[in-house]
């Protein structure tokens, strides 16, 4: 733990970046008692400046900015941890398995290959446009492209580990092979997948919001940042707040993970390109 | 060289392959109907009928593939429900705007950032360093469209220097052109820049320390030539698979800049197809940018042979 407090007075960024994060899930969790309704119209107060009675301001339909960030806190936050758990667990059985089994390798490396040059997005809009928007396709559709990228990583640390003496004594010791995968192999995925599950939330959470923007993300009613921005863009010079409030914040957001995922990057000495997309 | 030319072209059919496999299973394996919801809430149940037949959903599954196989390899997307054309004529009609808007972000892009990453690696430590650095943490925190509003509302709507949004043909004329260009392409290359000058800076500086650098120095080389001749060359092939990787990351915001500045191209098409579930364009345009996407990655494997003799073999 000590090296850990040392390790953090070095790189204020990181403590920063993870106090940052606290606050805004702490937002998103007390919302129904820090907030008010996301959905009250009122017409009379429409594009209002920020002032005391709206610290954020108002949108075109009066509803208060600052309800409607807080609330848009809990769908970012809740896409970006799903799609992070969910790439990681259907990714390490994957590339454990290529890594491990080589006969399967080829094929399942050709579909990665072939899935990865499908642009993220445009997957994404396709399987939300086939489907009746939900939050669950939003996460499953920003989790399909995820998946080849956690596979390749952990295939390379199992290729890398495999030869290894202690595996081979394991082999020759006659133990199973997936006794040898999970109890030799995969704590060696771990430290990796911990810095890699950041990068992804962080992108998780820039997909959502690009998706709700573009009109293919959750249903419209629920606020969100990318939509609230999307609503507001007609007012950009009448009332830029109504975009930039929620606009500054998922930059913030995105910020803070991605600090957070250098740090640990740096803590854990995990050796790995960063993420390309 | 041919034979490697030639293997690395046919290389790109398996992936290409597995690119049409998933984009029909996405169609044929959607939970629910999608045929009904492309119709849309208020349709009747001859409208989903009809949009059954045409898409060929009535058909059983193989043949449906077949068909789907048969006419990519003629080049034939489909046909829009919407706008009833060729998906691929629908297609050409919008390209000129995103190429446009693709080659003018890729030039600015690569020599923004190849010269940031060149600077802060020959002056590693210093403040414009650190800057660098900064700028390349947020480059990738910052999302395409809220950097794209800020830059629009900036020099657009405050200091009135550039149009807020639209697109000038080439044909009328290139500065007016390059004016609505502006714009988009900084919002649409800050990630970009900020990749390509992370993996710029980190190369230069592992070159900076070989042995042959402290030659050169010795002898006397002047900086300028050290720094491009010597050590950019040797840097060259991790930067140029990085500018091949990262077209990945403009496919994607295309899609989202061309909405933000309102630039009539491929990406708008898409968009546009969202709210009308015009299946059809999305995924022709989902084939197109994937092949792109392929194809520049190949070229950058070929590149290397440029590069780097040792790979010629």
């Amino acid at each position: 733990m000590t090296r850990l407090g040392e390790f953090c007075r070095r790189n204020p960024t990181i403590v920063i970046g993870a106090m940052a994060l606290m606050a805004v899930a702490a937002l998103a969790i007390a919302a129904p008692w820090i907030a008010g309704d996301p959905m009250a119209l009122a017409p009379i107060d429409r594009l209002q400046p920020p002032s005391a009675a709206h610290w954020l301001g108002t949108d075109f339909l009066g509803r208060d900015i600052y309800d409607r960030v807080v609330y848009g806190a809990r769908i970012s936050l809740i896409v970006g941890l799903s799609v992070a758990v969910c790439s990681i667990v259907i990714g390490l059985t994957i590339g454990l398995a290529a890594g491990y089994w080589r006969g399967v390798d080829t094929l399942v490396m050709r579909i990665m290959d072939g899935l990865m040059a499908i642009p993220a997005i445009l997957l994404a809009i396709a399987m939300v446009s086939l489907n009746r928007a939900s939050v669950w396709i939003v996460i499953v559709a920003i989790t399909i492209p995820e998946v080849p990228r956690i596979v390749r990583l952990v295939r390379s640390v199992v290729l890398s580990v495999r030869t290894l003496p202690y595996i081979e004594a394991a082999v020759s010791g006659g133990s199973p092979g997936v006794k040898i995968v999970v109890r030799h192999i995969l704590p060696a995925t771990i430290n990796p997948l911990i810095v890699q599950g950041t990068y992804i939330t962080a992108s998780a959470i820039l997909t959502e919001a690009a998706l709700s923007f573009l009109g293919a993300g959750v249903p419209p009613e629920i606020p969100t940042w990318g939509n609230m921005i999307a609503q507001s863009r007609l007012f950009i010079a009448r009332a830029p707040w109504t975009i930039f409030a929620p606009g500054a914040t998922l930059a913030l957001v995105i910020l803070s993970v991605n600090l957070l995922g250098d740090g640990l990057r740096d803590f854990l000495d995990v050796r790995l390109a960063r993420r390309m997309v | 060289m041919t034979g490697t030319i030639a293997r690395r072209l046919a290389s790109i059919v398996p992936v290409m392959c597995i690119v049409a496999i998933c984009v029909f299973l996405l169609l044929h394996f959607a939970p629910g109907d999608p045929a009904a919801i492309m119709a849309g809430d208020n349709a009747t149940p001859a409208n989903i009928a009809a949009i059954r037949a045409k898409l060929g959903l009535d058909q059983p599954v193989w043949l449906q593939f077949l068909v789907w196989v048969h006419n990519l390899l003629r080049g034939d997307l489909g046909t829009s429900l919407f706008w009833g054309e060729g998906v691929m004529t629908l297609i050409g009609q919008r390209a000129e705007p995103t190429i446009s808007l693709a080659l003018t972000t890729i030039t600015f892009a690569v020599v923004v950032a190849v010269t940031l990453g060149v600077v802060a690696a020959a002056k590693v430590g210093s403040l414009l360093d650190r800057a660098v650095m900064g700028f390349a943490v947020m480059g990738f925190s910052v999302p395409v469209f809220v950097v794209g509003y800020l830059l629009i509302f900036v020099f657009a709507i405050i200091l009135k220097w550039l149009p807020v949004q639209g697109y000038t043909p080439i044909a009328e004329g290139v500065l007016p052109w390059l004016r609505n260009l502006i714009l988009p392409s900084f919002a649409l290359g800050m990630a970009y820049v900020a990749l390509i000058a992370r993996i710029t800076r980190a190369t230069m500086l592992d070159v900076l320390a070989e042995d042959y650098m402290r030659t050169a120095k010795a002898k006397g080389v002047a900086t300028r030539p050290m720094l491009l001749k010597h050590a950019l060359k040797n840097a060259a092939v991790p930067i140029v698979t990085v500018i091949g990787n990262g077209v990945a990351l403009l496919i994607g915001g295309v899609v989202i800049t061309e909405t933000v500045f309102n630039i009539p191209g491929v990406g708008r098409l898409v968009v546009d197809a969202i709210a009308r579930r015009d299946y059809p364009i999305i995924q022709g345009v989902i084939m197109v940018f994937s092949g792109v996407y392929v194809l520049v990655n190949l070229l950058v494997d070929l590149s290397y042979t440029l590069f780097d003799p040792r790979v010629r073999g």
